[in-house]
């Protein structure tokens, strides 16, 4: 490992600036700490993707011949614990935000570092008690920790699961603090509130969300955890507790929760549209509004979850009517990206693939998510596979979609190195198949019935799972691709320029990769958000 | 005025290495403290809500519940916390003056009246546990609703126990910033760190003088009826 086959010495940047595990452990540095959450939640997502495997592959013959009917249970469970509370929602604002959130405001770090750094031992914590569950025996609880069957029935690792979500809540509030703080307070002069990228407004509105849903999610599992361990009997019929207050808190974080799922993905697209249509976002108000909308009125639908658990008809209108609102900002998302394409001079690079791919599946999850939220539509619906379908057309195909086109677009930035084009596109384009091909059939199978969380099904629906399943190691693959060459391009891609892709923004008017303070000094902003109108340069990696 | 700003900043010692003025840092910290005192709000909410549905639907063995609260050492609770947020105002005023001595002396005063808290609610909680009064298999109350009165004892425990989970908690930060005071960290120039503790401390505070009422006093009409 001598130097004597580098020429020359790489200009210093925040990842070589200093080398040895204690200077990652302990940095404050947000990038490192944006890496350390990157390594855990891929841990995790491949983890999670494990679980989903083996559920498709039981789901593959309708007899249950793989697993037992209990180990199913734990499987659909941890598949979605893992996914929702492990990677989703730490995704794209622990990985990209924390990466992005001070260069694009024109700070030197989030406001508070050293509390940046305990969210993610706190993840860490989380972690542990989460890998504790799942070597232990596994949890069957759903994902949804439902009482009585929690609190009652169970007899798997109920407490060690629901801690495990508790502490790992905690590392969300710190990082919606730490968003919120930052944003309030550690602007570069000039960057006001109208020039913000929508990235950053979009982050802020998940923050919001964390800041307001998290305590609910964390005093509704702590409640759980002392009704099992001491009694305590908060949701327990026998005492005249009602079961139904449990979902209503746990509804009160998750919905708005889904949209911590959606909203940074938005911001994502936002950024890459405007990029690859080397255009200014159309209009950037509405856009900024829209998030703060979506966050708002996610706090105002939470019991269309609940329309089926026996409440009353007038409060189940009032939560179908706004969630029916929440088409109106979703839909000046879509329309808005799609005119910003409009005489756009577009190129399909692999973020922008993402980007369409995420328009078009969000669009899929979002239309059907109107269906759900008409009260008939969903009495025959629930609890079939068309809610799996729904919900992974927007997790997944949006959410995950979002990430990775992400992670596409700032690789350069994160590592200073470009990933290989071709091997991205087709990675893109086997994810978006295999996706399509893995959850349009569960829509079909869910109208004609099949329910969900079974290990069994009828005959009948085998065909549609079998196309399923198909997708499933299609999408598999399309996963494993970017892991693979995003490793090998940190060694052998190609040297990335300051700005490969001629985008605006500052992250791309600093160094690739940035130095430890982002910049020399801080700059002062004199121009409005997605500028591409002035800038001229001919972009040097886009063909 | 951006040069003078920063050179005074770049004599205070305090300010870290991401901000630009010392008034930005002060401004950020006590941003951060009242987000993070919102998330305590919906945090405690959760149970207030459940507590408020309960007692709409089972006001009658509340009402029975709440008479087997100890009225006394109750008040005399509440007059004690009142007292530390007293104590812990005027440590924050003596941080602001810059007179360390009496700013140790309030912090330890409020950290005897926390202790003193916590010390009653430990004597209330032993003659819960010794008349039964705990849910679960043990519970025992001879009234005509024993069922919802043991989940009126349920939210009695959790909000109790998560409130004085959070007076430990504040305790130990008046400790932490009682030494970093004795070792003269905090003056006129830097003493944001005590004023950020001094506003959970006073959090927590409010949130017992919720819980006073609703736990203690529902019934209390009715008991000298």
């Amino acid at each position: 490992m001598t130097t004597a086959a580098v020429p020359m010495r790489e200009p210093e940047n925040y990842l070589n600036k200093e080398y040895g595990i204690r200077s990652w452990l302990l940095t404050t540095d947000h990038k490192r700490i944006a890496l350390l959450y990157l390594l855990s939640i891929t841990f995790f997502f491949f983890v999670g993707g494990f679980f989903a495997l083996l559920i498709r592959l039981e789901l593959l013959t309708p007899a249950g011949d793989l697993v037992s009917a209990d180990t199913y249970n734990k499987l659909f469970t941890m598949h979605g614990q893992v996914m929702v509370f492990f990677f989703l929602i730490p995704a794209v604002p622990a990985v990209l935000g924390n990466f992005l959130i001070p260069i694009m405001i024109g700070a030197k770090d989030l406001a508070f570092p050293r509390v940046n750094l305990l969210s993610w031992y706190i993840f860490m914590l989380g972690s542990a008690l989460m890998l504790y569950t799942i070597l232990n025996g596994g949890v069957d609880t759903g994902w949804t920790f439902y009482t009585p069957l929690s609190t009652e029935y169970l007899t798997t690792n109920v407490v060690a699961a629901a801690m495990a979500i508790f502490v790992v809540g905690f590392s969300s509030i710190l990082t919606g603090l730490n968003f919120i703080v930052t944003i309030h307070r550690m602007r570069a002069p000039g960057m006001t509130w109208s020039r913000l990228p929508l990235f950053v407004w979009a982050n802020y509105a998940t923050s919001i969300i964390f800041v307001l849903g998290t305590p609910v999610l964390a005093i509704s599992l702590a409640l759980v955890g002392l009704e099992r361990m001491f009694h305590l009997g908060i949701f327990d019929p026998r005492l005249g507790g009602d079961p139904l207050l449990f979902q209503h808190l746990f509804w009160f974080y998750s919905h708005p929760a889904v949209y911590v799922m959606i909203l940074p993905g938005m911001g994502v697209v936002s950024e890459i549209v405007a990029c690859f249509s080397h255009k200014r976002l159309f209009g950037y108000r509405f856009m900024a509004l829209a998030v703060i909308a979506i966050a708002v009125l996610g706090f105002l639908v939470w019991a269309h979850h609940m329309f089926v658990a026996g409440i009353s008809l007038y409060s189940a209108m009032i939560f179908s009517f706004f969630s029916y609102m929440v088409a109106v900002p979703s839909a000046i998302k879509v329309f808005n990206w799609t005119a910003t394409l409009y005489r756009g001079s577009i190129s399909y690079m692999t973020p922008m693939l993402y980007a369409f791919g995420f328009i078009g599946l969000f669009t899929m999850g979002g239309m059907t998510g109107l269906f759900v939220a008409a009260l008939g539509i969903d009495v025959h619906v629930t609890d079939t596979y068309f809610i799996i379908a729904h919900f992974h057309y927007i997790m997944v195909g949006g959410m995950v979609m979002a990430y990775l086109g992400g992670m596409h677009f700032w690789w350069p930035k994160i590592s200073g190195r470009m990933y290989p084009e071709g091997w991205g596109k087709l990675a893109a384009l086997l994810i978006f198949v295999g996706f399509n091909l893995t959850f349009f059939p569960q829509f079909i199978l869910g109208y004609m019935g099949m329910p969900r969380r079974y290990w069994q099904y009828s005959p009948e629906f085998q065909v549609l799972n079998v196309l399923s399943t198909a997708g499933a190691s299609i999408l598999a693959v399309g996963y494993l691709l970017p892991m693979v060459y995003f490793l090998w391009s940190m060694r052998y891609g190609k040297i990335a320029v300051d700005n490969p892709w001629g985008a605006a923004g500052l992250e791309w008017m600093t160094t690739s990769p940035p130095t430890t303070s982002n910049f020399d000094e801080i700059p002062t902003v004199t121009w409005e958000a997605y500028n591409y109108d002035e800038l001229k340069e001919v972009p040097v990696e886009r063909h | 005025m951006s040069d003078t700003s920063s050179s005074v900043a770049a004599h205070t010692p305090a300010l870290e290495h991401h901000f630009t003025t010392m008034e930005q840092q002060t401004d950020a910290a006590v941003m951060g403290m009242w987000v993070f005192l919102v998330t305590e709000i919906m945090f405690f909410g959760g149970m207030f809500a459940g507590y408020m549905i309960y007692r709409y639907m089972y006001y009658g063995p509340w009402l029975e519940g709440s008479q087997h609260m100890d009225f006394w050492w109750g008040t005399i609770n509440t007059a004690i916390l009142l007292c530390s947020s007293l104590t812990m105002a005027l440590g924050v005023r003596a941080s602001q003056l810059g007179q360390r001595t009496s700013l140790v002396v309030f912090l330890l005063i409020t950290i005897l009246f926390g202790l003193g808290f916590l010390g009653i609610k430990g004597i209330e909680y032993h003659g819960h546990w010794v008349d039964g009064q705990f849910p679960g298999a043990n519970f025992r109350f001879p009234g005509p609703n024993p069922r919802q009165v043991e989940l009126f004892f349920s939210f009695y425990w959790a909000m109790t126990g998560f409130h004085a989970l959070h007076v430990v908690i504040g305790i130990g930060l008046v400790a932490y910033i009682s030494l970093r005071s004795w070792k003269g960290a905090y003056g006129r120039a830097y003493h944001n760190p005590v004023e950020n503790v001094g506003l959970y401390w006073h959090f927590v505070d409010v949130v017992w003088i919720y819980l006073y009422p609703l736990l203690y006093l529902i019934s209390h009409k009715h008991a000298l009826e």
